[in-house]
């Protein structure tokens, strides 16, 4: 049985089965990715010799029709499969209030009591607000963007997370003006040089970083759709106070855990206060023996979907097919699909230091070219491409990191080899296959040690 | 010119996501050539330049052996040259094969030494060959609006897994480019309106059809080019069938002193990776006290067809035929790309499969990846491959969510289970 709720954002937002990837997160969030990379895509075409009229604009509200009917069909393909594996599925609140029994409150605040011997929490996180005056009631957050029945014009994100980039990107990919508020660092956790290199592209092709600023107040002076806000923010680093006016206000400053609301006290799970994240062991059990849990809710794991399904998948095959196998949560790869994409598995530079030592370290690095980038005149120099290996360990490949086109499609495999245990010899051994942006990583020669310069030459 | 096809289809996806692009849409070659063209000559200047600075003397001669340790060059205007050298290393190539039993071959046909080059559209093509060379010109010249037509004398992409070609090829043909199979050309001729005639005979029925094109390219293989070489006055010996040199495993011929490397080389996967990296180990042996041999198994590769083509390793037959069918054990599954959704493309050839050994922990023996972008999918599990992975650590790799490679890391449903391997599910 699956009791499968959303809460309405502040804004009324909801939707089906499927969770936070399908529904208001990876999914949507590819296509219109794809959506500013199909605009790139026109801009190149003509230097290919595609030629068609000048004017190209713009229509939200195509985009995101054809984004939800998508959605829409996921949501229905698992209404489906559930029904085809005699799995119930009931779209209510659900809540502990004695061991081994759950309250499920539907829509219309019915009430239906459900017991059984085990428990799987899987309830993910929901948009952080800011905490001032007017952030629910004038701005939006990730759960409403995929559905705004309307185009939210000129926009300011604020955060630093992948969330923000994204979302930043992919506005300014279909030609909307967006700022980025940041506190301040990006993508914090992620590799630092790899991040500042994500915002430098970004601001070179038109998003607009404030750093170092929060905002304060959200005022409305018009309503509509879009209407019109007026943000005042403040300096975190002295008194400085800007004010600006967009027609909407995207958050995207964090996820909190859903798990304050779902009767966990009743029944003793102990979760960390501070972050409302669940402790887990290794076979994703919490602190009562009955009750696992699994996705973003876990401490200490990455947020991202594959890993929630394969520990989920994992974990029925234990509780119920008699397998043992766990869940491998190291060198888990990622990707990020700003408009430049970064693509890593395993360290960031900063870590491996700290982990292993910077004499223990070398870190190979070259800037790279895609061949697709040269007829097309786009930036030569700036996609980028370094590995870190632990030189005690036969030079182990303990970071991979990415900076250009296809950045999952690459990253994907080498994360397989690092399973593998890849080392540096092992990918000097190896033949590229030209010409792709994957091929880099065969050829990689220049340390950072050496100081040598790393700009490109040749075929 | 292959990615000026994809932005083609780009184009047409991009109103499904929301631009409005006006119709018609028109791709003027002219253009492209000229782009490529300069991109090309852009790459020229660029060795010019890297020879110069590391003090590399570069003759634009024609040499052949005198004997084994001399050449002579002969200059575009004529004048001989006599050179000696204590090594020499042989990397020349190969050129396109006409067929010249097919009257008209030589005169009215070009090849891919041509068509790069065209200043002017070729128009209305017919690709004779089942080669990559013939698949992926075709799939370009397609997908830049051109009138396109294969004709193959048997097997697609022969010494491929021909499962995977065939996905290939249909899709091409449901793209709208036309498939003349079993069909053999028999003489080209050139009308008075200036377009080609080509006669051809269909092997099956005997019978003799004809069409008519505007260019005709034949990329039916490509010998090496050692005829010209004088070979046997150096003593280098070439092998009677394919007439490449023949070499050992560190690159030298049948004489010590002089080496041969790339696609002129006997044994040696035609690829420009491989004789890039031949050249530099043998650069190592020669000069840097290094004592590394080239390794030539699992050289990934990938053919850029309309819908790409990745692989690394061995064929499903290949691996059948060292291994025996009981031994080893295929896992599969037709994916839909998430950007071809919205964009309401077919996927019906998206396909990716692995083949293993049976035995656990099923050691990956060849990795099978047909959909977009499948150099960059191919490469990092060529790395896996290299590194010994094994199906067991292909599925302990966590997938990179949405992306197509991930459905490599995904793939459960065995051939041998005979289950439905399609995807389902975000």
């Amino acid at each position: 049985m699956v009791l499968d709720f959303v809460i309405p954002s502040p804004h009324g937002t909801t939707w089906g089965l499927g969770g936070t990837c399908v529904n208001v997160g990876c999914i949507p969030k590819k296509l219109m990715h794809q959506a500013a990379l199909l605009g790139q895509a026109l801009h190149d075409s003509r230097k290919f010799g595609w030629e068609y009229n000048q004017q190209v604009k713009h229509n939200w509200e195509t985009m995101i029709e054809a984004i939800q009917n998508y959605i829409g069909s996921l949501n229905w393909g698992y209404r489906v499969s559930m029904r085809e594996n005699a799995v119930a599925y009931i779209n209510s609140y659900g809540e502990f209030v004695e061991h081994h029994k759950v309250k499920a409150t539907n829509r219309k605040g019915q009430a239906t009591y459900y017991t059984a011997a085990k428990f799987v929490i899987a309830t993910g996180e929901r948009p952080r607000y800011l905490g001032i005056q007017g952030d629910k009631e004038y701005c939006i957050t990730s759960d409403d963007l995929f559905s705004l029945p309307y185009c939210p014009g000129k926009t300011l994100v604020v955060g630093a997370s992948y969330v923000a980039l994204e979302c930043a990107g992919f506005l300014a990919g279909i030609g909307l003006d967006v700022s980025v508020m940041v506190r301040s660092i990006l993508l914090r956790g992620f590799d630092q040089e790899m991040a500042e290199k994500v915002g430098s592209y970004m601001e070179e092709h038109g998003v607009k970083f404030l750093r170092k600023f929060v905002p304060v107040m959200i005022q409305q002076l018009e309503s509509g759709s879009p209407g019109k806000l007026k943000v005042v923010a403040k300096s975190t680093d002295g008194p400085e106070t800007i004010e600006g006016i967009y027609n909407t206000v995207l958050l995207a400053i964090g996820r909190d855990s859903c798990t304050r609301k779902i009767g966990l006290e009743k029944i003793s799970v102990k979760i960390n206060e501070k972050n409302g994240k669940i402790p887990v062991n290794d076979v994703e059990q919490t602190n009562v023996p009955y009750v696992y849990a699994i996705g973003d809710i876990l401490e200490g794991k990455p947020e991202l979907t594959p890993v929630a399904i394969q520990a989920g998948k994992l974990l029925a095959r234990r509780l119920f097919g008699g397998r043992i196998e766990k869940c491998d949560y190291i060198n888990v790869p990622t990707t990020i699909f700003t408009p430049l994409e970064y693509g890593c598995c395993g360290l960031s530079e900063e870590k491996a230091i700290d982990v292993y030592g910077k004499e223990n370290l070398e870190v190979y690095h070259t800037l790279f070219w895609p061949l697709e980038w040269t007829v097309a005149e786009r930036d030569n120099n700036t996609c980028y491409a370094k590995i870190i290996c632990n030189r005690p360990d036969n030079d182990r490949v303990v970071g991979f990191h990415i900076l250009g086109p296809n950045a999952g499609e690459v990253t994907q495999g080498f994360a397989a080899a690092m399973k593998c245990g890849l080392t540096k010899q092992l990918l000097d051994d190896t033949i590229g296959i030209h010409p792709t942006c994957g091929e880099i990583f065969t050829s990689l020669e220049i340390t950072k040690s050496s100081g040598l310069a790393i700009t490109q030459k040749g075929c | 010119m292959h990615q000026a096809a994809l932005l083609g289809a780009q184009i047409q996806d991009a109103h499904h996501y929301g631009w409005e692009v006006t119709h018609p849409v028109q791709h003027d070659w002219k253009k492209m050539a000229e782009a490529v063209q300069n991109y090309i000559k852009s790459l020229n200047w660029g060795h010019r330049v890297q020879l110069q600075d590391r003090k590399v003397k570069y003759l634009n001669i024609k040499a052949s052996f005198v004997n084994e340790h001399t050449v002579c060059g002969v200059t575009k205007a004529d004048k001989k040259t006599l050179l000696s050298a204590d090594h020499i290393v042989i990397a020349t190539g190969g050129r396109p094969k006409y067929p010249m039993h097919v009257e008209g071959a030589l005169e009215y046909g070009i090849t891919s030494d041509d068509i790069f080059w065209m200043k002017e559209s070729p128009g209305k093509t017919l690709v004779v060959g089942g080669s990559y060379v013939a698949l992926e010109c075709a799939g370009f010249l397609s997908g830049v609006g051109l009138d396109t037509t294969v004709m193959l004398r048997s097997i697609p992409l022969r010494g491929f897994d021909q499962q995977m070609s065939s996905l290939v090829t249909e899709h091409m043909a449901s793209h709208g480019i036309q498939f003349l199979r079993g069909c053999t050309p028999s003489r080209v001729r050139r009308l008075p309106d200036g377009r080609l005639q080509v006669t051809w005979e269909d092997r099956a029925s005997g019978n003799e059809d004809s069409g008519t094109f505007d260019t005709v390219l034949w990329a039916i293989g490509r010998v090496p080019e050692t005829r010209s070489l004088n070979l046997e006055k150096a003593g280098v010996i070439i092998s009677p069938d394919s007439q490449k040199i023949l070499v050992d495993a560190w690159e030298a011929t049948s004489v010590p002193h002089i080496y041969a490397i790339g696609d002129v080389a006997e044994g040696r996967p035609e690829l420009t990776p491989t004789a890039i990296m031949a050249g530099k180990l043998l650069a190592q042996r020669l000069f840097g006290g290094s004592s590394a041999l080239m390794e030539y198994d699992n050289v990934p590769t990938t053919v850029f067809t309309p819908l790409e083509y990745g692989c690394v390793g061995l064929s499903e037959e290949e691996a059948v035929a060292r291994h025996g069918q009981e031994c080893v054990e295929v896992y599969h599954a037709y994916y839909k790309p998430l950007e071809f959704t919205v964009a309401e493309r077919d996927a019906s050839q998206c396909y990716i499969k692995v083949v293993c050994l049976r035995e656990p922990p099923q050691l990956l023996l060849g990795l099978h990846f047909l959909g977009p972008s499948a150099g960059e999918v191919t490469q990092g599990f060529a790395l896996g491959i290299k590194c010994g992975a094994s199906y067991k650590q292909l599925m302990r790799t966590v997938g990179i969510h949405p992306t197509c490679a991930e459905e490599v890391a995904k793939l459960h449903i065995s051939k041998r289970s005979g289950l439905d391997p399609t995807v389902t599910g975000c």
